[in-house]
């Protein structure tokens, strides 16, 4: 926000740092990756049996660069893997990623040279969702989870280069002790 | 129907026909890998065969040091409602075969997958390119001596 920086870690900061999450966690705008069946079910948490606008996550947007939260929702394949990852980073921070069933997590039935085993390979995911396909309740879980998170103000989208940054100096430091 | 349509192609090509096997009513015709084109043109437009659609194109591979590849022609007669199948081998030594879509402009992408998973290289073809992997992949994966999990490393993920 800004005003840490001159206020520190005060109460008014931290009471608008936890004001800004309430209203982030409840107008989530989804970014639906449907690329296999895993996208029925994601349509059914959108409607009125399921109804994820209880939740203010209602407004799904077709271009990431109006959405935070990626739902991929589906087999990912090595091909289709750039695409995911390039979708992923036109999103803006703050941003938040649901893997949606079995096959998005691990692989799941598809143990085969084609298809990426968990796209936290190459994403950080915040959630997973077990299933296959999961049901739409189990999706509706898995975005309360996210709001829970977003609550907390925890994110797993912290800029590539800052995370590298740390990384390097991580590993200087440990060089460092060897060292000595 | 079909046994006159055998028995055509028998006398037509003499050299070229390897064998015929009947399997619960389904016709397979081995053929000479050099004379395959000649005859998919014969059986395209012989009257009693009209072999009209050609339905699939797929291969096989034996994993034998002689006649690893099988080429497999599917045609279909969309006018007589019969079938027919080829059968094509194909050496490890000498990947190439005849391609049939001057016959069937339909067979393109069926001998494009071909390629790709075994490759198979048909000469002839005018966009001999991958249809499933990367272009820049190296390996076939539907041959014998792929592993099911791939070559690590062979097609590169994003950068975390």
């Amino acid at each position: 926000m800004g005003l840490e920086h001159a206020l520190g870690d005060t109460a008014l900061t931290t009471t608008i740092d936890s004001a800004i999450n309430w209203c982030r966690k409840n107008s989530l705008w989804p970014m639906p990756l449907g690329i296999s069946c895993c996208g029925i079910e994601m349509m059914a948490f959108a409607m009125p049996r399921f109804d994820v606008a209880r939740f203010g996550a209602e407004v799904f947007r077709f271009s990431p660069r109006q959405a935070d939260l990626l739902i991929v929702a589906g087999t990912t394949t090595y091909k289709m893997a750039t695409v995911v990852r390039k979708i992923y980073d036109q999103m803006p921070d703050p941003k938040w990623v649901i893997a949606m069933g079995a096959c998005t997590s691990s692989g799941g039935m598809y143990r085969t040279y084609s298809v990426v085993q968990g796209i936290d390979q190459f994403l950080p995911v915040d959630i997973y969702v077990a299933g296959c396909p999961p049901r739409p309740d189990n999706l509706l879980h898995a975005l309360l989870m996210i709001q829970e998170k977003i609550q907390r103000g925890e994110s797993r989208s912290t800029p590539m280069t800052v995370a590298a940054e740390r990384q390097e100096q991580q590993l200087l430091q440990i060089q460092g002790i060897n060292n000595n | 129907m079909l046994t006159t349509v055998v028995e055509k192609l028998k006398a037509q090509f003499p050299n070229s026909i390897l064998g015929v096997r009947e399997f619960r009513g389904e016709t397979t015709v081995h053929v000479k890998k050099e004379d395959i084109l000649n005859v998919c043109a014969f059986l395209r437009n012989d009257e009693a065969g009209l072999f009209n659609y050609c339905s699939d194109i797929c291969g096989a591979d034996a994993y034998t040091p002689e006649n690893r590849f099988e080429i497999i022609y599917n045609l279909y007669s969309l006018s007589y409602k019969h079938r027919i199948r080829l059968k094509v081998f194909v050496d490890e030594a000498d990947l190439h075969c005849p391609s049939v879509i001057s016959v069937w402009p339909g067979a393109n992408w069926p001998e494009r997958e071909t390629y790709d998973m075994f490759g198979i290289i048909f000469d002839g073809h005018d966009d001999l390119r991958r249809m499933y992997m990367p272009e820049e992949f190296e390996y076939f994966p539907l041959r014998k001596d792929f592993p099911m999990m791939g070559v690590p490393d062979s097609i590169p993920l994003p950068r975390k």
